[in-house]
């Protein structure tokens, strides 16, 4: 076993071909990481057309596209491909298995996303333009009255889909059955066990989501009328089965960022996670929530009151699993003993942040003040809080937490926490303002407001700016430290860090766990 | 207790209560910049109680967790020499921040089941409208159950030059339009929301009102204003390329004045009944097109008539040719583009006279008139 220590193939041909996990992982982590700057263009041109009242640099259509293509990249091609290429670094290695269990079938996963995003945004040059009806693309506007691209638009969810739902079965299959010796269920690291809660999910809803984009296809091309009323269809069937996705995408999104802050938390802490147990019981019946709230987004379609009330009721009860994680993550805190290393700021920055954007949502969820939210930029505020300050910010930190582990080399800690506070500031002064717009009247999705909205948007927009920036230097920091940091051999990066990755070799060798690990107590649940 | 909560609370009372009271403060006024408006209906009221409760039970919970944080952040500090404790659990504590959450948001389920109903409550309207969302501007329909009904359409009124900041902009940049919908105070006004093309919603804060327009269904709410006023909302869903110059304006008046207003409209709308009926010289014709060219056409097909998202239409072939087939495009639109079906939106009188119009002015010349009866022969085929 040990006497075939091949290292990976040279060139081209190793990325292309590779059926590693490492390999895998890093250029899922990198094409996330373009699609975040590309999906950033698009909101930086948002935020400077809305920077003052009056149309200045763009036309409501090309707004409206950029609007649609932001969230679509963000959602689909920064965010979950991000924490599919952290699953892919660190599962096999936090659970002691030498890779993924289908790793052709893991290349292969990745390879259909570049094209797709290149198919995608390529529809910005047709005539007629991007898609436009937003990212949650509701029908008849996404059908009947849109533009040639739409076909496009839906080629690419299939592809997009079909690549998460092979992620998500091989990261199932591989923590089902890839265990070292002893790593039982309750032992695995809470990561592991958030990403195999979201692979469950996402092998649910994706199919929905394919079956959405399907009556798209055929009401387009093939004169059915699933979502139009003229032919016996139903606009509003069309949010039901796409909010059935939708909602537990969100959760697909949030959940592994959970995973990656209740690893990093107790490391800085130095003291072991506050309620494990609980902790994974808090993920699964989020999970189970996630699966019975989806018309919260649709309070004001006209469902019956007794739909109205289940969805509120529902909706409510999620706020009691999302607050036993906050408070097990405070009481991680309490009594440890504390450092502030960039990955654990933007893990605090996660902890607050967040929870300002589980209060927002629970404020939504009651059903007869989300008549007035609904739509506004209360909304946006809402979920830039929970899907920016919580899983971006905590994909920054476990890039940042990971990061020596994988190349052997220390980042620049106080480039690194010069990156936080600007982040931090950059993305309170976009996001804060939006709540007091939204509650004031401000629509969502609109290229030009009334003027009573001037001094919040420009705050937003120059806060918006500062945000973007800043990751310019996150960039920056990565490559110098790829390229020329400080070297660093010890096994141990962290020195409250626990967990199987750190028992391997810095930097982490092609291979790891060609032997099962043996697991003793003080690797369980890091 | 783990935590020292005693302290802690009374310390996070101050700021809570500073906040609170800044929010308070800030809808103490009519509209406010940074909060919800209760708005002038009872529902709205109730629902500005709802959101302030809310925030409220946020904001204290926020500002315990925040405390413990910020105090284990500042005292357990690894630089000041602390040893980590090693506690991971405590199933009594797990509990208890289950338990008690949870009957914190019953407590809440509470007023908001109450409220929901109420608003879910549509009968006994003392007066009908029918809202219809269209790409982008909304028709307002009076139901009456004696004399005529009255239905007009309801445009944003801002000027382009304001819009593309050529021209300064004016007090109620982009919430102003050309015909606002009237209402009588204190009456129960049920809408009778729905659309033509696709999903738009209508929503004014103040009326506490949003509810989504959707082609092919119709969705009941209502609202009853109690104060006399002009309330301005906007469409809050997404509708397409003008989805944010479609804006919504109420003009509350009191009841008298909705009486004669309504009248007004009724005397109008059987004189366009009469109107129908009759013939109209060249002159007539381009004068009611021009006003009609302005409010409908000019912002696609331009002021000279040059062009711009729609086709030109001076020198254009369908304006220089077939009367049938112009008449046709004016009133079914051309399907998949901007053109809509102008057909439902305008009455027979003014899409005559804009056909007229448009065959007459920016340099076309055809001489030829087009009657109501026409348009009238042309839709029934
Ligand atoms: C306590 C937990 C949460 C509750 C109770 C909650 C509730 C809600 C509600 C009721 C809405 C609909 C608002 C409206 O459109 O009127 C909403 C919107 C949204 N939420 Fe949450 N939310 C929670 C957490 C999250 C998390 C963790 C995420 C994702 C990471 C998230 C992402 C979103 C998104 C993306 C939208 C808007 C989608 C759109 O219309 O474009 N929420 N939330
Ligand atoms: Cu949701």
């Amino acid at each position: 076993m040990g006497d075939h220590h091949h290292g990976p193939a040279k060139g081209l041909s190793r990325w292309l071909f590779t059926t590693n996990h490492k390999d895998i992982g890093t250029m899922y982590l990198w094409f996330s990481f373009c699609m975040f700057i590309l999906g950033g263009t698009f909101a930086m041109i948002i935020r400077a057309e809305l920077f003052q009242p009056g149309m200045q640099l763009v036309d409501p259509e090309f707004f409206n596209q950029m609007t649609t293509l932001h969230g679509l990249v963000m959602v689909f091609g920064a965010i979950m491909p991000s924490f599919v290429g952290l699953a892919n670094w660190m599962i096999p290695m936090m659970i002691g298995a030498p890779d993924m269990a289908l790793p052709r079938m893991n290349n292969w996963s990745f390879w259909i996303l570049p094209p797709t995003f290149l198919l995608l945004a390529s529809t910005l040059f047709m005539e007629g333009g991007a898609p436009q009806a937003g990212w949650t693309f509701y029908a008849p506007l996404s059908t009947t009255y849109a533009g040639p691209s739409v076909t496009y638009f839906i080629f690419c969810i299939h592809v997009l889909g079909l690549s998460s739902i092979m992620g998500s079965i091989n990261i199932i299959a591989t923590v089902m059955n890839m265990r070292a010796p002893g790593m039982t269920y309750m032992k695995m690291p809470l990561f592991v066990w958030t990403w195999l809660i979201t692979a469950f999910l996402l092998v649910a809803v994706m199919p929905v989501l394919a079956g959405a984009v399907t009556m798209m296809l055929m009401d387009v091309h093939f004169g059915t009328s699933f979502f139009s009323a003229a032919g016996g269809g139903d606009p509003v069937l069309f949010q039901h089965v796409f909010w059935f996705f939708g909602h537990p995408e969100v959760y697909i999104i949030i959940l592994p960022a959970f995973g990656v802050v209740s690893q990093i938390i107790p490391a800085f802490s130095r003291k072991p996670l506050f309620g494990y147990d609980s902790m994974v019981y808090a993920t699964a019946s989020i999970a189970f929530l996630s699966f019975i709230v989806w018309a919260h987004h649709m309070y004001t379609v006209g469902m019956p009151v007794s739909g109205e009330l289940f969805f509120m009721y529902a909706t409510m009860l999620i706020a009691v699993p999302t607050g036993v994680k906050v408070f097990n993550w405070v009481s991680t805190m309490w009594r440890g003993a504390l450092s502030f290393e960039t990955p654990m700021l933007f893990s605090i920055g996660f902890l607050v942040l967040f929870t300002i954007g589980g209060f927002t949502g629970l404020m939504l969820s009651i059903a007869p003040a989300d008549f007035q939210y609904h739509d506004s930029y209360f909304v946006v505020a809402h979920f830039h809080y929970v899907m920016v300050a919580g899983a971006v910010f905590s994909m920054t930190a476990a890039v940042y937490y990971w990061l020596p582990k994988w190349c052997g080399r220390m980042y620049n800690e106080t480039m690194g926490k010069t990156h936080f506070w600007i982040s931090f500031i950059g993305f309170n002064l976009t996001f804060f303002p939006q709540h007091f717009v939204g509650l004031a009247g401000m629509p969502r999705r609109i290229p030009d407001y009334a003027l009573q909205f001037a001094d919040f948007n420009m705050m937003s927009s120059i806060g918006a700016f500062i945000y973007g920036a800043s990751q310019i230097l996150w960039l920056y920091n990565i490559i110098a430290t790829i390229v020329s940091g400080e070297k660093i051999t010890r096994e141990k990066v962290w020195d409250g860090a626990e967990g199987l990755e750190w028992t391997v070799p810095t930097p982490a060798p092609y291979h790891t766990f060609e032997t099962p690990p043996k697991i003793d107590a003080a690797h369980a649940h890091s | 207790m783990i935590f020292k909560a005693k302290r802690l609370s009374k310390l996070a009372l101050g700021p809570v209560l500073l906040l609170m009271s800044v929010f308070a403060l800030a809808a103490g006024g009519e509209v406010s910049e940074v909060n919800m408006s209760p708005g002038v209906t009872e529902v709205g009221h109730k629902i500005y109680d709802l959101h302030m409760i809310i925030l409220g039970i946020s904001t204290v919970i926020g500002a315990l967790v925040f405390g413990v944080m910020f105090y284990s952040i500042y005292y357990h500090r690894k630089s000041r020499g602390v040893t980590p404790a090693t506690f991971h659990e405590s199933t009594k504590v797990e509990i208890a921040w289950t338990i008690v959450p949870f009957f914190i948001l019953l407590a809440m389920a509470v007023p908001a089941t109450k409220t929901l109903l109420e608003i879910y409550d549509n009968d006994n309207a003392e007066l009908d409208v029918i809202v219809t969302g269209y790409q982008w501007k909304w028709k307002y329909e009076y139901l009456n159950e004696n004399g005529e009904n009255v239905s007009f359409f309801s445009n944003l009124s801002t000027p382009q030059g304001e819009i593309d900041n050529t021209e300064a902009k004016g007090e109620y940049y982009l919430l102003e339009v050309d015909e606002p919908l009237v209402l009588p105070v204190d009456t129960k006004v049920r809408f009778l929301v729905t659309a033509n093309d696709v999903i738009h919603s209508w929503w004014v804060p103040q009326l506490a009102v949003k509810r989504d327009a959707i082609p092919g269904f119709i969705n009941e709410v209502w609202t009853k204003a109690t104060k006399e006023g002009v309330y301005r909302g906007q469409c809050a869903e997404l509708c397409g390329r003008n989805h944010g110059f479609m804006p919504i304006v109420v003009n509350v008046v009191s009841k008298e004045e909705y009486r004669d207003w309504l009248a007004v409209k009724q005397k109008e709308a059987a004189e366009i009944k009469e109107l129908m009926a009759q013939t109209f010289t060249l002159d007539e014709l381009m004068t009611r097109g021009e006003a009609v060219y302005n409010t409908n056409c000019l912002a696609c097909h331009g002021a000279q008539g040059e062009g711009g998202v729609g086709a030109a239409i001076a020198g254009s072939a369908v304006a220089t040719g077939d009367v049938g087939h112009h008449l046709d495009i004016g009133i079914n639109g051309v399907p998949g583009t901007a053109m809509q079906a102008f057909g439902g939106q305008l009455n027979d009188v003014d899409m005559a006279a804009v056909i007229t119009y448009q065959r007459n002015a920016f340099g076309n010349n055809m001489g030829d008139t087009i009657q109501p009866i026409d348009v009238y022969n042309h839709k029934k085929g």
